[in-house]
């Protein structure tokens, strides 16, 4: 998958344009990250990648990393 | 499958009634700070709510609707042989409500009444569930009484702010009658209780009898929300995860079924959750803006109440063709289900304040 636009799409869905993250990110860590941004970035992943992350499963993920090979890996 | 169908059957009146007293949300900080508040209104799209007074029932907010729905209209109360009170805040543990609604509405005693223990999914359950009733009815005179009532403002903790800033207080009458007119109506009835879990109120009932401690100890999560086990709890994520997974693929096969083109479903109201979930929904079934309906920025989310309160304040102005409504009710249990029907014959009154 396209890293990048990964990562755009995911400092969109929590507000967080200016800020510089990386891929291995540990997005839990983030000021921003609360219960309402979960849902937003499961909501975004359904949207962008038609793939729903279940609640148990996100507990595992740390960094956008994870996510991304979550997301392939369902492909 | 549990799939109805019927002919002829449809709400000829609908009243709402909601409490005066309203909630501004984002000046809601009795115990958060306005921050809080504006974030979790700028996500839920929840304005403002109604909350009923110390004191006031759900009962009270139906029972307003019904007598003003059978005052306004005429209604030959003699002949209304159903009542059904649809909601998860019943006056008492017994009787059943609708028992005491069925005399203080001074309905005959020849009228059966029950009460149906529902959330969300629980007006579309009652509609089918009198419909399938005046449908068997001996006399094509016969009407039923659906009441939809709920006090939910009551049930969660207001220092859990997974809760405290979505529910409302409401309740609506409905008449269901006979007539060529309603044409034909489809519902769609579903279950999964291995997800019980999700929204519940663990204690005070027979499985977890009330004890001090569920009644004082606080529940503190790592968020520092406080609640006990005799509030409403709900695992927001799971409840999102479980929606946006099941729900736009039953309302797509409902549709299907009954065989006609989505482009002709007149208006979709769903469940009035929050903004957040049910824009997923809408952008996820592909709704344009003319037939969604929601008013959940004004009233929040009513449990069973908020499908018949969207009807009663959205759909009385609108002029367009209503032949093809669907609803669709979903939550607590988990359960969810489908309605398709004509809301073109259907008198709606001015919602009442009370």
């Amino acid at each position: 998958m396209d890293k990048q636009k990964f990562i755009e799409l995911f400092k969109e869905t929590i507000d967080i344009e200016d800020k510089e993250i990386t891929s291995d990110v540990v997005f839990r860590d983030l000021e921003e990250w609360d219960s309402l941004a979960l849902l937003s970035v499961i909501a975004m992943i359904d949207d962008e990648y038609d793939i729903i992350i279940q609640g148990n499963d996100f507990k595992s993920l740390n960094t956008l990393n994870d996510i991304m090979s979550y997301i392939d890996d369902q492909k | 499958l549990a799939y109805l169908t019927f002919d002829n059957i449809g709400i000829s009146h609908l009243q709402a009634c909601v409490p005066e007293n309203t909630i501004v949300n984002r000046k809601y900080t009795e115990h958060f700070s306005e921050v809080d508040a504006d974030a979790i209104v700028d996500k839920t799209g929840i304005e403002e709510r109604r909350f009923a007074t110390e004191g006031v029932c759900s009962s009270d907010l139906v029972y307003h609707a019904a007598s003003k729905l059978i005052n306004d209209n005429s209604v030959d109360k003699s002949k209304i042989k159903f009542l059904i009170f649809v909601s998860q805040t019943a006056d008492y543990k017994m009787p059943a409500t609708s028992v005491i609604l069925q005399h203080r509405l001074g309905l005959g005693q020849d009228c059966m009444a029950f009460d149906m223990n529902l959330g969300c999914s629980g007006f579309v359950y009652g509609l089918s569930t009198m419909y399938s009733l005046v449908k068997s009815a001996f006399s094509d005179e016969t009407q039923g009484l659906l009441l939809v009532g709920e006090t939910r403002s009551r049930v969660y903790s207001a220092k859990d702010r997974k809760t405290a800033f979505l529910f409302g207080d409401a309740g609506v009458a409905c008449l269901i009658s006979q007539g060529m007119k309603y044409g034909k109506s489809h519902f769609e009835l579903n279950s999964n209780g291995e997800l019980e879990d999700l929204i519940k109120i663990k204690y005070g009932g027979s499985r977890n009898p009330s004890t001090v401690n569920s009644i004082t100890q606080e529940i503190i999560d790592s968020n520092g929300n406080v609640r006990t086990e005799e509030h409403g709890y709900m695992d927001g994520t799971e409840v999102f995860n479980f929606v946006i997974s099941n729900i736009p693929k039953s309302v797509k096969s409902f549709i299907y079924r009954i065989g006609i083109d989505p482009q002709h479903v007149s208006f979709y109201i769903f469940h009035q959750a929050n903004k957040f979930m049910n824009n997923h929904l809408k952008k996820k079934l592909r709704i344009p803006n003319e037939k969604y309906i929601s008013n959940v920025d004004r009233f929040g989310n009513t449990s069973s109440v908020s499908i018949p309160l969207a009807i009663s304040t959205e759909m009385k102005n609108n002029p367009k063709n209503k032949s093809n409504t669907l609803l669709c009710g979903f939550g607590v249990g988990m359960s969810w289900a489908n309605g398709m029907l004509d809301l073109n014959h259907t008198q709606l009154g001015d919602v009442l304040e009370c």
